[in-house]
């Protein structure tokens, strides 16, 4: 076997499929926070900030208000800041009116071992205290090493680890899609 | 970035940018209601003071403590360096107690240079001023006040005083700034000279010759001894203290003369043009190098400049002890999974 050979990469999820699952999860949010008036949208930088900037949007089409939202730097909470040098920092952003006795989902892209969202809660909990926290993801591939589950999920895609989930979106990466590969140096048997 | 802090000049123009855009970060903590983060929590920090201060081990101990790190102060006066103890045996001594950096003032020139290639310990070393040669973390705050009103604007100019902006990612480039006064014994100058320039700004010394170092030709800055001539195109004056400690010639006639001829006073300041600021390392001597007018304006940035030290210095301590090695400039724009 030849390990340098281009790795195989197969989106799972196109540009209409990213939009119609946002759709959905803007309705569910909608649905289980019966009215969704004080939801407060935090994205996980980088991708999750897209993501929760567009689910506001959607969340605006249904309930006809404006939906605060804003970004959380979970870096300096990491479990792992130890395992390689200093990470750069990204913008933390809290909506105005803050986020005590609100309901916070937090938005991410991809759900794997749990630790980016546990790094998350400890992050809201030195901001302050919200009245409960829900999770959306745009794909939860498995894997958790912690017990944390997804509330709105996009789409489940079961993975083994050899694979990658990569997901692109138009505001980042110039498209809309969800790649799914093999980790370069892993083999096909 | 390199393991220990010790000179300006060992700075890219991305080691800076990145210690300016994360000190930006730190800043926004500090507007929280629990303004600490767990980052460096378990690590140690020694704040190795050999000469006086206050605003620097104050605002290095604040910055330390922010990120949950462990500090502990050492100043020479009461411990065994008055017993005459070297910097070798105290080094040795932090050593075993498990720094993980240390924040070094001394009155020597190269004494934090020393202690980082001796090899007496392991940890990281901060330049905190050495003697006559530098304060990197001073010039870091200072380019920091400049960028969010020089370059805060959401155009990327000047905020016209309506308060700081935010300047994340741009530096400073054709920003001209004056440094005043005493640039002989200052380490603020020095350290400024090489960071503006490697910011890209133009800066130009403003002194009587015999406060001059020697060797200034060299340095990537233009030097005049007429305050007057510059004033009209600075978009940051910073005054220097008149170091009274180190004076141990006569550089100047009188005390009034030097205010009268290199003194910033209101009528000099309304010579500036309207964006531009007026800076201060501290602390000030009113009525020497700054009248109390000016210093009081709301074009000075002194007290703003303390604020802004607590951010720079948590942006050094984190990117320098928050991995396992220090921050990798080049490699910021690497995805954050």
């Amino acid at each position: 076997m030849v390990d340098d050979r281009s790795t195989p990469v197969r989106p799972v999820l196109e540009a209409p499929d990213i939009a119609r699952v946002l759709t959905r999860i803007a309705h569910e949010i909608v649905e289980r926070a019966k009215g969704a008036d004080d939801v407060v949208l935090l994205g996980i930088p980088t991708r999750g900030v897209f993501l929760a900037r567009r689910l506001a949007d959607k969340l605006a089409e249904i309930t006809g208000r404006k939906t605060p939202v804003g970004a959380l730097d979970i870096t300096m909470y990491r479990d792992d800041l130890r395992l390689g040098p200093a990470r750069a920092l990204a913008r933390t952003d809290i909506p105005g009116d803050g986020i005590d006795g609100r309901l916070v989902v937090l938005v991410d892209d991809v759900l794997f071992s749990g630790r980016t969202i546990r790094a998350a809660l400890d992050a809201l909990n030195d901001i302050g205290r919200p009245r409960a926290v829900q999770l959306a993801v745009l794909v939860d591939r498995g894997h958790r090493q912690l017990p944390i589950r997804a509330d709105y999920v996009g789409k489940n895609l079961p993975t083994s680890l050899r694979e990658t989930v990569k997901v692109q979106l138009a505001e980042n990466d110039g498209r809309d899609c969800v790649l799914l590969g093999v980790k370069p140096g892993s083999h096909d048997e | 970035m390199k393991r220990h802090l010790i000179s300006a000049a060992d700075l890219t123009r991305d080691d800076a940018l990145l210690i300016l855009d994360t000190a930006e970060e730190m800043a926004r903590v500090a507007n929280r209601p629990i303004k600490k983060l767990p980052t460096l929590r378990g690590r140690t920090v020694v704040n190795l003071f050999f000469e006086d201060s206050t605003r620097t081990r104050i605002s290095f101990e604040a910055a330390a403590k922010r990120l949950s790190a462990d500090v502990i102060n050492f100043s020479a006066k009461g411990s065994s360096v008055s017993k005459g103890e070297s910097l070798k045996d105290t080094a040795l001594t932090l050593e075993a107690m498990g720094a993980d950096a240390v924040v070094i003032r001394h009155h020597a020139s190269g004494a934090p240079h020393r202690l980082a290639t001796s090899g007496w310990i392991n940890g990281s070393v901060v330049n905190a001023g050495d003697g006559t040669h530098e304060h990197p973390t001073q010039a870091l705050l200072d380019a920091f006040t400049m960028r969010r009103h020089l370059a805060g604007a959401p155009d990327g100019g000047p905020t016209h005083h309506k308060g700081p902006g935010d300047g994340t990612g741009r530096d400073l480039a054709g920003r001209r700034i004056t440094i005043v006064g005493d640039v002989l014994h200052s380490r603020v100058a020095r350290s400024n000279v090489h960071l503006l320039n490697t910011l890209g700004a133009e800066v130009t010394l403003v002194a009587p010759p015999t406060l001059l170092p020697i060797g200034v030709e060299t340095w990537p800055c233009e030097v005049s001894y007429d305050l007057d001539s510059v004033l009209a195109k600075s978009d940051a004056v910073m005054m220097l203290r008149v170091q009274n400690e180190r004076m141990n010639a006569a550089f100047f006639p009188t005390e009034r003369e030097y205010a009268r001829r290199y003194g910033l006073d209101a009528t000099r300041m309304a010579a500036l043009p309207g964006h531009a600021i007026v800076m201060h390392p501290g602390p000030m001597n009113r009525g020497m190098e700054i009248t109390a007018e000016v210093a009081d304006s709301e074009r000075c940035t002194a007290v703003e400049q303390v604020g802004n030290g607590v951010s720079v210095r948590m942006a050094v301590l984190y990117l320098l002890l928050g991995g396992n090695e220090p921050a990798l400039s080049e490699n910021r724009t690497e995805e954050n999974k």
